[in-house]
């Protein structure tokens, strides 16, 4: 009798104990100090790919690119158009900055400026745009079906916008860091200061 | 001595009314248009822009109403933001310049847009401009055009 007693305040104490270990697990889990930060239950899809899993046609100065042709080099990429009058001259005004900065070291890399607005960005335009710039950045050009798959595969938008008889171009602001292997490593967005610009490239460097 | 103290009541009158003289003139000087400078165009089709600051050193809050200049047919205050990951312009409207606060057009934010251009705005070149205030009513700016890659005038302080 008085084991069976002791026997059930045992069984009670025990299932008391897993339910306060079971919630104590989940509030450590979702919110105590065991939250997680998990980038790829949010951002998986939203992750720029590798170049090598990347399948598209742009064209340079010097010919047709496929992504795949970007590896071997750290390499910045960084979409926009040349009718822009403001973020896209700052942009690469800033890469060109960035550039200068990493001085001798900046050989191995490339910087890639894609247009958003291939009807009025041809491949001549692209190159003599890009020539007031640094001269590791190369302009790229495709047709309207490769250009929305390379912004696919960089997980960017655009949108154009009617003003007047005219328009203009909403696109991604951020600059993206591969690495030699063509894999990306990290942004850089607009208004980070140039130190810390910097740093992230001598991550790929 | 009569005309003495006649000239010396006429000149304390010119005085007073030198102080009285309409606030206008007095918001005018208190306003400084600093650091201006445009970007080079790429032919005439293409906008470009013009940056600088409004420096407001009175009691009086401004109001930047319209800019005009006849290099452009049209220039426009707009503002550059990042929204929802995508970079975005739109016109921004009247700009408003408290007292005692500056108000900073640069390279990814406010910025006045120049459309329509008349010639194309070549590095070295200066353009005229007018800056329209309710208070201070128009004040000229020469603007100093940089290259296509520049970010901003070199300041020495
Ligand atoms: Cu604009």
């Amino acid at each position: 009798m008085n084991g069976a007693v002791r026997q059930l305040i045992v069984y009670i104490a025990g299932g008391l104990g897993l339910v306060a270990i079971t919630l104590f697990i989940g509030w450590w889990q979702v919110d105590g100090p065991g939250r997680a930060i998990d980038p790829y239950s949010v951002a998986s899809q939203s992750l720029p790919l590798p170049f090598y899993e990347m399948n598209f046609q742009l064209t340079d100065h010097s010919g047709r690119t496929h992504p795949k042709d970007w590896i071997g080099r750290p390499t910045l990429v960084f979409f926009g158009f040349t009718y822009c009058p403001d973020v896209c001259p700052t942009t690469l005004s800033n890469i060109s900055g960035w550039l200068e900065e990493l001085g001798d070291k900046t050989s191995p890399i490339q910087a890639v400026f894609i247009t958003v607005d291939p009807e009025r960005d041809t491949v001549q335009v692209m190159a003599d745009y890009v020539s007031n710039f640094h001269t590791a950045i190369t302009g790229y050009s495709g047709s309207a079906g490769q250009t929305l798959k390379a912004a696919e595969s960089f997980r960017v938008t655009y949108k154009r916008v009617t003003v007047d008889e005219s328009y203009t171009m909403n696109h991604s602001a951020s600059v993206f860091v591969y690495n030699a292997n063509g894999e990306f490593v990290t942004t850089i967005d607009q208004h980070e200061p140039p130190g810390v610009a910097v740093q992230k490239i001598r991550r790929v460097l | 001595m009569f005309r003495t103290n006649q000239t010396a009541l006429f000149v304390f009158i010119a005085i007073i009314a030198v102080l009285l003289t309409p606030a206008a003139d007095v918001y005018a000087s208190d306003l400084v248009v600093e650091k201006p400078w445009a970007r080079a165009s790429i032919g005439v089709s293409r906008p470009t822009a013009v940056y600088l600051t409004i420096r407001n050193g009175g009691a009086v809050t401004d109001v930047l109403t319209m800019v005009t200049t006849p290099a452009a047919g049209m220039a426009e205050v707009h503002k550059s933001e990042v929204k929802d990951g995508l970079a975005r312009m739109s016109p921004a409207g009247n700009v408003e310049v408290s007292a005692g606060t500056t108000a900073i057009l640069e390279p990814g934010g406010l910025h006045i847009m120049l459309m329509e251009l008349k010639n194309p705005l070549k590095k070295g070149e200066t353009i005229s401009m007018t800056l329209h205030f309710e208070n201070a009513g128009p004040v000229d700016v020469a603007v100093p055009v940089y290259g296509i890659a520049a970010s901003g005038p070199k300041f020495s302080d």
